[in-house]
């Protein structure tokens, strides 16, 4: 099987194509429409995670892979998971001492493209 | 005979009896050729680079108590006198897919071993990245133009600039390395370096997984810095 590497109809490849033009034209409908709050991350999520799995399921050629390969790879990342984890309490105390310190923020955003 | 048996036994096996087998017998774990799993193992640590900077500016983003200026304005472009968001991300991102399909139909010309075609296909999943970059450079120069700096910016908290640079600047030079790697590859496909080689064309399906994983690294950028 290794000798031979991998291949597939091309058939598949032309769909999957076709699907991720179809999610990420979903994607920029999130924002074009201005979904907001939980709708918004909820659906950014899911076409991110859908795209992401096409790519390396299929383009990557990751499906035909042996399992051992497939944990040795998409593994580890998971860790990342963790990372998120942590640093978004983290973040969130740093926010709140920095409020408490120095107060709310006075900054006064322009609007872009005026000016 | 008994290991001619035992062989093709490992071969079969799936699931986890499978993961056991390949990771206890006599033999290489991955039965995979060096290149492929050399540049599988290259990618897993550069997830982990993206990984950190798009944490990172999670964490910045969090933290900060000036308000994020908002990405659909800031990047908002103004064609025939009607403002529409995001525009230039959307059309950088169909061009990014639309050489992740171009490559993927060269590594199946590769172990064709059509090589006209193959050759093709890799010159305009270059050519694609080259716009890409192109577009990214546009993108950096309104900003800049704009007054965004990596330590400030007139829309919001600094730490939009410092993030922005960063990010996509560390993702356009994997583009870029990304053009050459595929020019150098596709070059040598045509003259013939691979016959020399036995007709060997893995590399193909190599250089293609560098590129499909810059397309992955863009996906997760724009969900989380641009659309965020």
């Amino acid at each position: 099987m290794a000798e031979e590497g991998q291949q597939h109809p091309l058939k598949i490849y032309y769909m999957i194509w076709t699907l991720l033009f179809v999610v990420s034209f979903f994607s920029y409908m999130v924002d074009y429409l201005q979904f907001q709050g939980y709708l918004r991350w909820t659906l950014i999520l899911v076409f991110m995670f859908v795209k992401a799995g096409f790519i390396i399921a299929i383009f990557m050629h990751m499906k035909w892979e042996r399992l051992a390969f497939k944990l040795a790879i998409l593994g580890p990342p998971v860790a990342i998971l963790v990372l998120i984890g942590l640093m978004s309490l983290e973040g969130n105390y740093v926010e709140g001492s920095r409020i408490e310190s120095y107060g709310e923020s006075t900054f006064e955003p322009e609007t872009p493209g005026h000016h | 005979m008994s290991e001619a048996v035992l062989d093709s036994g490992a071969q079969e096996a799936q699931g986890g009896q499978g993961v056991v087998d390949d990771w206890s017998r006599d033999k290489q774990v991955f039965g995979l050729p060096w290149g492929k799993a050399m540049m599988w193992i290259f990618l897993l640590s550069d997830t982990f680079i993206f990984s950190c900077f798009l944490v990172g500016y999670m964490m910045v983003r969090i933290s900060t108590t000036d308000p994020w200026p908002v990405p659909s304005e800031v990047f908002a472009l103004t064609i025939f006198g009607e403002s529409i968001p995001l525009v230039l991300i959307a059309i950088m991102t169909f061009i990014l897919i639309t050489s992740s399909g171009t490559m993927a139909l060269a590594v199946n010309m590769g172990y064709r071993k059509d090589r006209k075609k193959t050759f093709w296909l890799m010159v305009s999943t270059a050519a694609l990245g080259a716009s890409f970059v192109g577009m990214q450079a546009f993108e950096w120069t309104k900003l800049i133009s704009e007054g965004v700096r990596p330590w400030a910016n007139p829309f919001g908290a600094a730490q939009f600039g410092s993030s922005f640079f960063m990010i996509t600047g560390f993702h356009g030079l994997h583009v870029s390395a990304g053009v050459i790697y595929l020019l150098v590859i596709a070059f040598r496909v045509k003259n013939g370096f691979y016959e020399k080689r036995g007709g060997n064309y893995e590399i193909v399906e190599i250089t293609g997984l560098y590129w499909h994983f810059v397309d992955l690294v863009w996906v997760f950028i724009f969900a989380f810095f641009y659309l965020w």
